[in-house]
């Protein structure tokens, strides 16, 4: 396959990705916010509280409408990007995306209706369980998206047929239990309740500081920093069992993530640091410039124990035979067996030969579980790019841990202070919205440029992957969604500003 | 209970259910059709804000139908996911793009600073309507036509045409279908509006615009049929091997009486909501045309599916063909699919529950122009 062709069509895959979860977070966490609201509504029966209710789900749909519009792609990405997988995978992938279209889905569409323009239709009981059903509908769907994620991730459940020539569902329940889909869909649900609690904060420490619809804003604010502090320390602890996956499922990442060449015991967390750019697999320099490093935390975060030894990227690169870790050149050897053994099959199948058929089977189903790495070319193809990992990995890390910080802070000032006197607090709460998209965005960087070259962990490496077209088509298309994507975000914004300044009074 | 059926029994289940998915979106691109008619049937703004609002509770419905339509796909018969999406890359690209541009639309469009202003969005609709309308009914009509692509042992397939599948447009008879659903769906949704609006003016338009549309319909529906019921079509014998077939679809109809007695009662349903609409003023009518069209759109893919047909051919190599035997998912993968088809009904009713309680009262201006109104 031509490296230009892989290349845009991971670009594309990445921009609409990137763009797609943009939108997402919000509307995970700020459906279940505006739930919140709307109980408190219903059972007070205080119009004000009605009035707050209504502004933040204006925003919510704002928000939602963009959500839809990049997200239709993602259905059908690939398909029309990653053909070849789509058929080595498509038996298991497939389920989930069919799944989260029907349960999902049509849940979120039906009563977003509702909740918009039901008010004066719909009783005040039917109206809030439509409101509750949106925000549990968007959820649902993230479950099942992410469980095919997971599955990409670390695939299980599935076995290779070599005569369909494709890995088929054995076990539906090992694939949506995967603890490494459990963990993901925690993970990032958890992202977006922080998000849509740093988007109610920020926008109503702006209302504050502008001295608009105090009582509402703060109000919003109490809901939000409670929910933010709370979703931000289940992050924190999502988050760790997600490292402690990474560690079982993919080492390779979790080096790059913390850009260790040389394996150790008792190993060290960099807290901050900087990477040094001449460091490669095949030199001793130093890894870093400079660094500041926690001891013990990476090993315990990796394996729960703080003496355990955490394979740097040379040992999984050459191997360790003391670690018991093999070489990725043996990995190689044993997938180009594989993928022989998977031709002389189907070879001996055309010819009828059941005996030579057999005999190629049994080396097939030997070597199976390294068959994508008869497609790599030398051992360092399973490194992905360790800078973009790192800092993106490190930039997530320091973000979270601000997240908890302010919203503690906040939630302190908002019910013992009085708020407006904290000029310094409210700015920040504001600047914090784009670090928490920032933050997200950095997550979806290490999970997916972290685990390069595998479109599915061991089995297909993106190459094989990507569909069969000239790389012309899919470069036109990237500037396509480039342009529009970039056009309607620059809409929404605006549009969005705009009804913040309206504010709580302002037309919905 | 799906533990008992084999894998043809659920291959063919799960074409039934692949083709009444394509029947509800088909009766969903009513909302597409009324996008093309906001400028037609209104006089003023506040009439066209009254149609966007009608329909803009519903296009989420329609929209979520198609990415289903993707989804499902995917699962159920993943070489037709593979090969098409990848291959006829321009033509689903070309559809996706009208879709990505309907769906902030109907949110966007009279909001303050919304950067394009709202002519934009209406354009948008309306390319929607017209554009997106017409391509997926020209990629339909490949399931008739074929598609030049080769599927090698492996089964990654390769299209053999550099348009990557815009050269279904150099075909003049894949734009019968096309132009069918266009107007088709301009039926669907006058009747919708006739239906959900409680406006004299647009119900009057509404009506007149239907007589037109319908005769257009008639048209190129019946110039579609001609051809389809005539042309040679690919079948499949016992060995599993394609070979073209003479009549295949004619015969596909008369061997499979139930199909062909579904899409008969559909076309007469669609032709009855008309004829009521028009000579009687009835104002429900989008009832019966609806079903119509999910009945005879579900028994055309049901045609093209069953009875040993290739319903993905391949005119570049015949054998390279996707018949729902050889594109499918796996016998488990069926079996699980078939658990989560159960929750169908289940969906369907819970929308028409919701559904219903939105529509019982009608649109009406006072409820556009009042102070609290939440408008598109």
């Amino acid at each position: 396959m031509e490296e230009t062709l892989v290349d845009w069509s991971r670009a594309q895959f990445a921009l609409t990705a990137i763009y797609h979860f943009l939108f997402v977070p919000l509307t995970l966490g700020l459906g279940f916010i505006v739930a919140f609201m709307e109980t408190i509504y219903v059972k007070t029966g205080d119009e004000r509280w009605k009035q707050i209710t209504k502004f933040w789900m204006t925003l919510f749909a704002i928000n939602f409408a963009i959500g839809v519009a990049t997200g239709i792609i993602m259905e059908f990405e690939f398909g029309t990007n990653w053909a070849n997988y789509s058929w080595f995978v498509g038996d298991i992938f497939g389920a989930p995306l069919a799944i989260e279209g029907i349960l999902a889905f049509f849940m979120e569409s039906t009563f977003f209706a509702v909740m918009f323009f039901g008010w004066n239709k719909v009783s005040k009981g039917f109206h809030l369980l439509s409101t509750w059903l949106v925000a549990i509908g968007s959820n649902l769907s993230a479950l099942w998206i992410l469980v095919a994620n997971g599955w990409m991730q670390y695939p299980v459940g599935m076995v290779f047929n070599p005569d369909t020539a494709r890995n088929e569902m054995s076990n539906f329940w090992d694939v949506i239990l995967s603890p490494v889909a459990v963990s993901k869909f925690l993970h990032t649900i958890g992202s977006g309740y922080v998000i849509a609690s740093l988007f109610v904060v920020g926008i109503s420490s702006w209302l504050i500081l502008k001295n608009k619809d105090i009582w509402m804003a703060k109000k919003s604010m109490i809901i939000g920093a409670t929910f933010g502090f709370i979703t931000s320390l289940f992050l924190i602890f999502s988050g760790d069992e997600s490292a402690h996956q990474v560690a079982l499922t993919q080492p390779v990442k979790l080096a790059a993530m913390e850009g260790l060449y040389e394996g150790k015991n008792e190993a060290g967390i960099v807290a901050i640091g900087m990477l040094n750019p001449n460091k490669t697999l095949q030199n001793n320099e130093n890894t870093y410039l400079f660094e500041l490093e926690i001891p013990y935390i990476l090993s315990f975060l990796g394996y729960h124990d703080i003496n355990a030894y955490v394979p740097g990227l040379k040992d999984l690169v050459w191997g360790n035979s003391k670690q018991n870790i093999m070489s990725t050149e043996e990995k190689i050897q044993k997938g180009k067996l594989a993928v022989k053994a998977f031709k002389e099959y189907k070879n001996a199948k055309h010819a009828d030969n059941r005996e030579k058929a057999n005999e190629a089977k049994m080396v097939l189903d030997e070597n199976m579980a390294y068959f994508g790495y008869g497609y790599l070319k030398k051992p360092e193809d399973v490194v992905p790019p360790v800078a973009l990992t790192f800092y993106s990995f490190h930039l997530m890390v320091i973000l979270g841990i601000w997240f908890m910080i302010l919203f503690a802070l906040v939630l302190f000032i908002v019910k013992k202070r009085e708020i407006s006197d904290y000029k310094l607090i409210l700015k920040s709460a504001l600047w914090s919205i784009p670090l928490g998209y920032i933050a997200a965005e950095a997550g979806w960087i290490v999970a997916e440029v972290g685990r390069q070259p595998w479109a599915v962990q061991d089995l297909m490496p993106v190459g094989v992957a990507v569909t069969n077209i000239s790389s012309t088509n899919v470069m036109i298309t990237f500037w396509l969604f480039a342009v529009l994507f970039t056009a309607l975000l620059i809409a929404e914004i605006k549009i969005m500003t705009k009804q913040i300044k309206l504010g709580f009074e302002g037309g919905h | 209970m799906f533990e008992n059926l084999s894998l043809l029994q659920l291959q063919q289940y799960w074409w039934m259910i692949i083709s009444l998915l394509g029947g509800l979106f088909v009766f969903m691109l009513f909302v597409q059709g009324g996008q093309t008619l906001l400028n037609a049937l209104s006089a003023n703004e506040t009439e066209k804000t009254m149609m966007v609002n009608s329909l803009g509770r519903k296009w989420e419905l329609g929209f979520t139908t198609l990415v289903l339509f993707g989804g499902a796909l995917f699962a159920a018969f993943p070489l037709f996911y593979s090969t098409s999406f990848g291959g006829a890359y321009w033509v689903w690209m070309a559809i996706l793009f009208c879709f990505i541009i309907q769906a902030v639309s109907y949110e966007y469009r009279i909001k303050p600073n919304n950067f394009f202003g709202q002519k934009t969005y209406e354009i948008f609709l309306y390319i929607n309507g017209n554009i997106g309308v017409f391509l997926l009914g020209v990629a339909i009509s490949t399931f008739f036509s074929g598609s030049e692509f080769f599927i090698d042992e492996r089964n990654f397939s390769y299209w053999q045409n550099n348009l990557r599948g815009l050269e279904a447009l150099l075909n003049p008879l894949n734009y019968l279908l096309g132009f069918a659903l266009v107007f088709l769906s301009k039926i669907l949704g006058a009747l919708y509006f006739i239906n959900n609006i409680d406006y004299q003016d647009i119900q009057h338009r509404a009506i007149n615009s239907i007589k037109f549309n319908m005769i257009a319909f008639l048209m190129f529906f019946l110039g579609f049929l001609a051809w389809v019921l005539t042309k040679d079509g690919f079948a499949i014998n016992e060995t599993g091997s394609i070979y073209i077939q003479p009549f295949k679809y004619l015969f596909n109809f008369l061997n499979m009486p139930i199909v062909l007695a579904m899409f008969l009662a559909g076309v007469a349903m669609v032709i009855t909501a008309v004829f009521m609409t028009i000579r009687f003023n009835k104002s429900s009518c989008i009832k019966t045309g609806g079903m119509g069209a999910i009945l005879a759109v579900t028994a055309l893919l049901l045609n093209v599916g069953l009875n040993n047909t290739a319903y993905y051919p391949s005119t570049f190599d015949l054998q390279s063909s996707l018949t729902i035997m050889n594109s499918s998912g796996s016998h488990y993968t069926l079996r699980v699919m078939g658990y989560v088809s159960l929750m169908v009904p289940f969906v369907l009713g819970y929308i028409v529950y919701a559904w219903h309680q939105m529509d019982k009262t009608k649109i009406t201006k006072e409820e556009i122009e009042a102070p609290d109104a939440h408008n598109y």
